[in-house]
C-alpha cells in the first residue's frame, strides 16, 4: 500500500486539487453563473504563498512551518474575496454569456499583469518554494481535508433553504427575484466563495509545484475546470469532483499511447458530452441512487 | 420633445374612484422606451380586498405597468405605494417580501423543480431569517420546516394539484402549470396578488372555474387581486372594478356596467363610429 501512494502519490494530489477547482467553478454554477474566473483566483492565490514563503517569511533552512502555510491560506483566501467582490459587484451585473466573458476577461488581466510586475518574477515567475513537508504527498494532509470539509459544507447547504433559493435562481432569476429571493446577494457569494476556494487551494499549490508563474493562470486551465464540471455532472457536488479527479488522471493514464493519448482524451469528452448531457453524475444517476 | 400629459379628462372616471391612499396606489406612473410611450401617466387607486381587472388591447402597456409594480422595470415617472409604503425604486425581492406576489404571461416556473418544490420556493418569505442564518439549521428549523410543507401541501390541495406534486413542473399541462404559478404565488402568503393573464390558453369550462377559484382564493386568504385578462365576459363577471388602457393612457375606471358603456372603451376596442 505505501508503495502504492509512493509511485502515485502526485497522481492523487493531482485529483484531489483539480476536484477542489472543480467544485471552486461549481460554486457560481449553483446559481446559475458560470464564472471562468477560477484559474484567476487560482494563481492570485499562489503568488500570495510564493511571495510569502521567499520573501517575507523564507524559512532559513530546511521545511517551511505549516503554521505558515495556514496563514499564507487565510491571506490567499482573504484577498480572493476582495478581488472578487471587486470583480463580482460589476460582473454580475451581466447575464449569461456577458458574464462568463468578463470573467475570462479578469484571467486575462491578472495574467499579463503577473507577467509584467516585478514581485511576481515577470515571466520566469517565483521558483524554489520552500517545501513544507518531507514528500510531495505530505500536501494530501492538507488538500484532502480541504476536499471532504467543502464538500460537507456543500452538502449542507444544498440541502437547506438556501440550496432550495439557489436552484430557483438557476431555473429562473426572474422569478426566483419575484418570489422574495434576493438574487444578486446569492449569486454574490457563491461567486466569492467560489474564489476563495479557488485562492486557498492556489497557495497550497504553490508550494506542491515548488515553482510559480503566469502559466497557471490562463484560459486553458479555465477550460479544463468547465470540462470537470461538464463531464462530471453540474446538477449534484459530486459532480464536479468526479469530473476533476478522473479528467486530471486521463491524460496521466493515457501516456503511454504518447500522442495518440491526445486523440482519445479528446474523443472521451466528445462521447461523454454526446452520450450523458448531464454529466456523469446527471439526474438519471442521482434518481437511481436514491 | 414630447410633452407628457396625462388624460386629465377626469369626467370619464366616476365619482367614487378618488385615491384612497389605504390600500394600493399609482400615481402619475409613465414609462418610456426611447420614443415610444408605453404607459402615459397612469393614475388609479385600488381599495383593500377588491378584485380589480386593467383590460386592453394588445401593447396597451398592461404589462409593462405590471413589471412596474413588481420592480421588474423602472419607472420614468411617477409613484407606486402600497399602504403608504413607496413600492417604486425597490428590488423585485423587496417587493415581494412586502406581501405583493405575481404571476407571469409567459409562465415562468422554475421548471426542473417539482410542483411541491416550486410552492416551498414561496415559503421563503416566511422564514423572515438573516440570509446568513439559513446556512445554520437551528431547534425551529424542523418544526417551521414541516410547517411550509403543510402549507404547501394545502395550497396544492386548494388548486387541485395535489396528485402531481412530486411531477417536474414542466411536464403539467399548460392550465396546471397556470394554476401551479398561482399557488407559488400564494405561498408566497401576499396581501397583493398580480395576476398577469390567469385565463389564457384555458378551455372555456377551466376559464368559469378559474373565477370561481379566484373568487374563493380572495375570500379565503382576505387578498386584494389585480388582474389583466383579454377575455373581456370573464372580466366583466369577476370583477369589482375595471382600468381600461389604450396606447399607455388610462381611458376609463370604473365598475363593469360603465366600462362596458364608455364610449371612449367602445371606441378603443371597435373603432370610432362612422357619422355621415
Amino acid at each position: 500500500m505505501p508503495a502504492f501512494f509512493n509511485d502515485n502519490g502526485f497522481l492523487i494530489l493531482l485529483m484531489v486539487q483539480q476536484a477542489l477547482l472543480a467544485l471552486s467553478l461549481y460554486l457560481p454554477l449553483t446559481a446559475g453563473q458560470l464564472s471562468l474566473a477560477t484559474p484567476g483566483f487560482y494563481a492570485l492565490g499562489g503568488y500570495v504563498a510564493a511571495v510569502f514563503s521567499t520573501r517575507i517569511f523564507p524559512p532559513s533552512e530546511g521545511l517551511l512551518s505549516i503554521n505558515i502555510l495556514l496563514f499564507e491560506m487565510f491571506v490567499a483566501g482573504v484577498l480572493c474575496a476582495i478581488a472578487a467582490v471587486f470583480v463580482g459587484v460589476p460582473a454580475l451585473r451581466l447575464r449569461g454569456v456577458y458574464f462568463s466573458l468578463a470573467t475570462i476577461a479578469f484571467v486575462e488581466v491578472l495574467r499579463v499583469v503577473s507577467l509584467n510586475l516585478e514581485i511576481t518574477g515577470g515571466a520566469v515567475g517565483i521558483f524554489a518554494i520552500p517545501q513544507v513537508f518531507e514528500t510531495q504527498l505530505g500536501y494530501l494532509w492538507v488538500l484532502f481535508p480541504l476536499l471532504c470539509v467543502v464538500c460537507g459544507i456543500l452538502f449542507f447547504v444544498e440541502n437547506l433553504r438556501p440550496g432550495r433559493a439557489l436552484r430557483a435562481i438557476r431555473e429562473d432569476e426572474l422569478a426566483a427575484g419575484a418570489m422574495g429571493i434576493n438574487v444578486l446577494a446569492y449569486k454574490s457569494a457563491t461567486f466569492i466563495w467560489g474564489a476563495v476556494l479557488a485562492g486557498v487551494v492556489g497557495a497550497v499549490s504553490a508550494h506542491l509545484l515548488n515553482t510559480w508563474n503566469s502559466r497557471q493562470g490562463t484560459f486553458d486551465a479555465s477550460v479544463n475546470c468547465l470540462a470537470y464540471v461538464l463531464i462530471g455532472g453540474s446538477y449534484h457536488l459530486l459532480g464536479p469532483v468526479v469530473g476533476g479527479a478522473i479528467l486530471s488522471v486521463l491524460p496521466e493514464l493515457l501516456k503511454e499511447l504518447q500522442d495518440f493519448r491526445l486523440f482519445i482524451n479528446g474523443l472521451l469528452l466528445v462521447l461523454a458530452a454526446l452520450f450523458l448531457p448531464q454529466g456523469m453524475i446527471g439526474r438519471a444517476f442521482l434518481k437511481r441512487a436514491k | 420633445m414630447t410633452q407628457i400629459t396625462g388624460n386629465n379628462d377626469m369626467s370619464l372616471l366616476p365619482e367614487n374612484s378618488t385615491p384612497d391612499r389605504s390600500f394600493f396606489f399609482i400615481e402619475n406612473v409613465s414609462r418610456r422606451f426611447g420614443g415610444l410611450i408605453a404607459v402615459n401617466a397612469v393614475t388609479f387607486s385600488i381599495n383593500r380586498g377588491e378584485i380589480f381587472g386593467l383590460i386592453g388591447p394588445n401593447g396597451a402597456g398592461k404589462t409593462t405597468l405590471f413589471n412596474m409594480v413588481t420592480g421588474l422595470q423602472p419607472l420614468s415617472q411617477g409613484a407606486i405605494s402600497l399602504q403608504g409604503q413607496r413600492l417604486d425604486r425597490l428590488e423585485p425581492y423587496q417587493i415581494a417580501r412586502k406581501g405583493v406576489a405575481r404571476t407571469f404571461q409567459n409562465i415562468r416556473l422554475f421548471g426542473n423543480l417539482s410542483v411541491l418544490e416550486n410552492v416551498l420556493i414561496g415559503s421563503h418569505r416566511l422564514d423572515e431569517e438573516s440570509f446568513l442564518r439559513g446556512f445554520f439549521p437551528h431547534a425551529q428549523h424542523r418544526q417551521k420546516k414541516m410547517k411550509n410543507i403543510e402549507a404547501a401541501h394545502d395550497l396544492l390541495d386548494l388548486l387541485g394539484l395535489a396528485g402531481k406534486k412530486n411531477e417536474m413542473a414542466k411536464q403539467l399541462s399548460y392550465g396546471d402549470q397556470r394554476k401551479l404559478e398561482i399557488a407559488r404565488a400564494l405561498a408566497l402568503k401576499p396581501e397583493f396578488l398580480l395576476l398577469d393573464e390567469p385565463a389564457a390558453g384555458m378551455n372555456p369550462s377551466e376559464k368559469k372555474s378559474l373565477a370561481d377559484l379566484l373568487r374563493k382564493i380572495r375570500d379565503h386568504f382576505q387578498l386584494t387581486l389585480f388582474l389583466i385578462e383579454h377575455h373581456v365576459p370573464l372580466m366583466m363577471s369577476l370583477c369589482d372594478r375595471i382600468a381600461v388602457l389604450n396606447f399607455g393612457q388610462l381611458i376609463a375606471v370604473g365598475n363593469p356596467a360603465d366600462v362596458r358603456t364608455n364610449p371612449a372603451v367602445v371606441e378603443a376596442y371597435l373603432g370610432k363610429e362612422e357619422r355621415s
